[in-house]
């Protein structure tokens, strides 16, 4: 236990020394702040604006950040040979995979407060004052994070069977793609071919179903997130990344490091 | 308890993209390692001498065979609390120092930080890092690498050390320090296991080799053993000889050398040399040294591996001559 | 022993323990998944498409892209509001107009979102919104950007026709309409026949006919025939109860069912109504429709 910890928390210096995650924490501070520009271009919905696109920035950086130092960390170790030091070590190799993820996770968590702090500043601008009622954004943060989390977990998963630009290539792609299922699914019901149908609902239920962490424009209207979801979107989350890290730990294993 | 025991070791690869051929790279290697002895893996590039450390390390797993470190399987995890690796052409985390690096990999053995401090102080001493503790490793040099290398090997103070070509990128400085380096391990009784194909290293520093070329085992023995298969002459350097002199020492002769004023002359035989030392002496020609010539590891191993590599490579040609040298 | 197999053996726990998670994971996300479409609902992912401010932002936003937005939004309302939700529908007509909004002030020219549109905002609840006024609005801003287009025209009078029983601004829209360029000839009969006959079987009957030969959509085709159904059910209902009275001024009492009919050889067989439902005598004497049917008689009213 305590080797998974060392890994995690060697991981987390690791990314947090890596210049592109400043780059990328600037970029989205740029992007709160340039939100408060384009709300009082659009009178009457300026809040609306600023958390729409505040949410947003946390999200797309963080998941670019996801991906770089999800791939720089793991399958650059393993190209770079670094990881020979830590395997000659007693360090089970499920142990690494586990503490590499807990220690991305952290970073990623970190990093979402840290832009977090930065966006309720730009709502505290704007309108003045910070009230209960912003307090339910930060369960469109969280489920952001939940998202994070499991592309980081795809992310390690990629990293485990390919090189780190396909690993990358992969992990948006699924991305992407997670973000489409329902799309995808309707599309299979209305073609008439009873395999592809079977195909897309597979699909459907296979691969991550990230747009069930989207609430970000609902959120930017007042709408509230219910309780229910919230266990429910975690649970699918734990379980997702379960899968996961347990598949990769399985690849893992058998991986030989010529 | 023998330190290291291979027996059978086979690791072949796939090679082809469609039709899989196996590739044997490690062809049924069979070692003993006695603990507190210094062995070497010795053979040229491609002999199977890091496939076999890889094995040994659990970074690769064995096409058929077994092995023991330190009485334990291969796959038992708790054998790598007493051992060290260093791998060839270390790579490490380019954000860290040298101190949170030995910091990281104390960390891994469970060693309470207090004592990682204590030991990461000591060893970069003994590599000779400390000025460059705080300095982040992306800008170390290859020799600096090499040394922490060597140093994270020992932050767990091992029983048995793995060291993959430790003097590659070295000065001959850097090797010198290795070289004592090791001499140290082997003094305070551990075992140390290492490969290279610089084999005047492994001359100085082994008890016993190993000699591999292509997966297999050529031979495996005593460094005096094997340097004694040679053929022992003694070579006598002399300065400024009379022409008379060489002649009376033609009949004893292997060869005469002439460099400026000194000539070395060489004495096949052993029981021979007391009666030309005499001879010299009286024509009052100075001696500038005596040497007894050993045929050197790499002699024989030429020897060796050439007729080996001659042999496989008729093979692959599909020229293999009838009754061939 | 094997090396390979003694790993395999001495590795047994931490690798079946993953296998039985990803196992285990994976069967359990498919109840979640369906647990979470429950709790977001289908539509809740077109009600992220309405929160977009109007007009001339709504424009901007889409920098430059209007009409690849509006195929978007358009693909929403077809996804939606299609055949396979038609039946499952059951109430979310509420954001159908909405939609329609955003798509024609996206693209003014998506004539078949103002045609479709408007056939199911017309029409009556399960089928429809039930909302003949947000159909007329929808038209009228049709008319405005395409003014030359004949069938938007048909379709106005049509809402005027067959919801709101307006046959004077029926008429007076269908004789617009036929002035327009490629108008179909019939436009011009149609507007003299409501003008002077009102709301009538047969031009009903016709008007519903062309609303399902030039269907885009299967949702649209099956509108249609509901309503084509329904009117023929009508129609086939009247005539039995012709053939009831008939029955009874030959019998001297009322048919219990329709097999007395058949005795005295009034109907061949029993009567089926468009469903294939048979019909029924109801309580007060009058032809009914059976258990099961599928017609909606109270779209005609």
């Amino acid at each position: 236990m305590n080797r998974v910890v060392s890994i995690a928390l060697h991981t987390f210096k690791e990314a947090v020394r890596d210049k592109v995650l400043y780059n990328l924490i600037v970029f989205a501070f740029l992007m709160i702040a340039a939100s408060i520009l384009f709300s009082s271009i659009s009178v009457g919905i300026q809040q609306i604006i600023v958390i729409d696109l505040g949410l947003s920035s946390i999200s797309v950086f963080g998941v670019i950040m996801a991906i770089f130092i999800g791939i720089g960390l793991v399958s650059k170790e393993i190209e770079r040979r670094t990881i020979y030091l830590i395997l000659s070590k007693p360090v089970r190799r499920l142990e690494f995979i586990v503490g590499k993820y807990l220690g991305l996770v952290l970073t990623l968590v970190i990093n979402t407060a840290i832009m977090t702090v930065g966006f309720y500043l730009a709502i505290f601008y704007q309108t003045r004052h910070l009230g209960a009622d912003d307090l339910g954004l930060l369960a469109a943060i969280y489920f952001i994070l939940l998202q994070l989390a499991i592309v980081v977990a795809l992310a390690i998963f990629f990293s485990c069977i390919s090189t780190p630009i396909l690993s990358a290539v992969f992990t948006f792609c699924v991305y992407v793609i997670g973000h489409f299922l329902s799309e995808m699914r309707w599309l299979g019901t209305t073609l008439h071919n009873g395999v592809v149908r079977k195909v897309t609902v597979a699909l459907y239920y296979l691969l991550p179903n990230l747009s069930d962490f989207d609430f970000i424009t609902r959120t930017a209207h007042g709408e509230k997130i219910s309780g229910a979801l919230l266990v429910s979107n975690s649970l699918y989350a734990l379980l997702y990344v379960t899968v996961l890290i347990s598949a990769s730990i399985l690849i893992f294993e058998e991986r030989e490091f010529k | 308890m023998l330190a290291i025991e291979t027996t059978n070791l086979i690791k072949d690869y796939s090679i082809g993209f469609w039709r899989k051929r196996p590739k044997r790279v490690l062809d049924g290697l069979s070692i003993q390692v006695e603990r507190g002895e210094v062995f070497g893996l010795l053979g040229p590039n491609g002999a199977g001498k890091s496939t076999t450390l890889k094995i040994l390390m659990r970074l690769i797993f064995p096409t058929e065979g077994a092995a023991r470190i330190l009485g334990k399987e291969l796959d038992d995890v708790s054998a790598h609390e007493h051992i060290g690796f260093l791998p060839e052409n270390p790579y490490f985390y380019d954000n860290l120092t040298a101190e949170e690096f030995l910091n990281y990999a104390g960390s891994l053995f469970g060693i309470p930080g207090a004592e990682r401090r204590r030991r990461s102080d000591r060893l970069l001493g003994q590599v000779g890092l400390t000025n460059a503790r705080n300095i982040q490793l992306r800008k170390f040099s290859k020799g600096m690498v090499q040394r922490l290398g060597i140093a994270q090997a020992l932050i767990n103070d091992p029983d048995l050390v793995f060291l993959d070509e430790p003097m590659s990128g070295l000065d001959p400085l850097g090797r010198r320090e290795v070289r004592d380096l090791i001499l140290g391990l082997k003094e305070s009784g551990k075992t140390v296991f290492f490969s290279t194909h610089i084999l005047s290293d492994a001359e100085v520093l082994c008890d016993r080799v190993a000699i591999l070329n292509l997966g297999r085992m050529q031979g495996c023995g005593e460094m005096k053993e094997m340097l004694g298969m040679g053929i022992n002459s003694t070579e006598i350097l002399l300065e400024s000889p009379r022409p008379e002199l060489l002649d009376e020492l033609k009949s004893y002769c292997g060869y005469a050398v002439r460099t400026g004023e000194r000539v070395r002359v060489e004495i096949p035989k052993e029981s021979d040399v007391p009666a030309v030392l005499s001879k010299v002496l009286q024509s009052g020609a100075k001696i500038v040294s005596v040497n007894p010539v050993k045929m050197s590891l790499e002699d024989y191993f030429l020897a060796k591996v050439a007729k080996d590599n001659w042999k496989s490579a008729e093979k692959e040609l599909g020229t293999e001559a009838k009754g061939g040298q | 022993m094997s090396a390979a197999s003694l790993r395999s053996a001495r590795r047994v726990s931490p690798k079946q323990i993953c296998w039985v998670l990803v196992v285990l994971c994976l069967a359990a996300l498919f109840p979640l998944q369906k647990r979470i479409d429950g709790d977001i609902g289908i539509y809740a992912k077109i009600s992220d498409v309405l929160y977009i401010p109007p007009g001339t932002h709504l424009k901007l936003l889409c920098l430059g892209n209007e009409g690849l937005v509006a195929d978007i939004y358009w693909t929403r309302v077809v996804q939606y509001f299609g055949r396979e939700h038609l039946e499952g529908a059951g109430g979310e007509f509420r954001l159908l107009a909405p939609l329609l909004r955003i798509t024609t002030e996206l693209d003014p020219q998506l004539l078949v979102a103002y045609r479709f549109g408007a056939i199911f905002v017309m029409a009556k609840q399960p089928i429809g919104a039930g909302d003949p006024q947000a159909a007329l609005q929808l038209l009228r801003r049709g008319i405005v950007a395409n003014p030359n287009y004949w069938q938007l025209w048909q379709d106005l009078g049509f809402v005027y026709y067959w919801e709101l029983h307006d046959y004077k601004m029926a008429a007076k829209i269908f004789a617009v309409g036929s002035n327009q360029p490629g108008a179909h000839y019939w436009l011009k009969a149609l507007a003299g026949t409501v003008a002077a006959k009102g709301g009538d079987f047969e031009t009903s009957r016709f008007l519903w006919s062309e609303i399902y030969r030039n269907a885009e959509t299967e949702a649209v085709r099956s509108t249609a025939e509901y309503h084509l159904a329904a009117l023929e059910a009508t129609e086939q209902m009247g005539q039995l109860n012709d053939l009831l009275e008939i029955y009874k001024q030959k019998s001297g009492h009322e048919a219990h069912s329709f097999s007395d009919l058949i005795a005295i050889r009034l109907i061949r067989g029993f009567p089926v109504d468009p469903s294939g439902v048979p019909y029924v005598i109801g309580a007060d004497g009058y032809t009914a429709l059976g258990q099961g049917s599928q017609i909606h008689l109270h779209l005609l009213q």
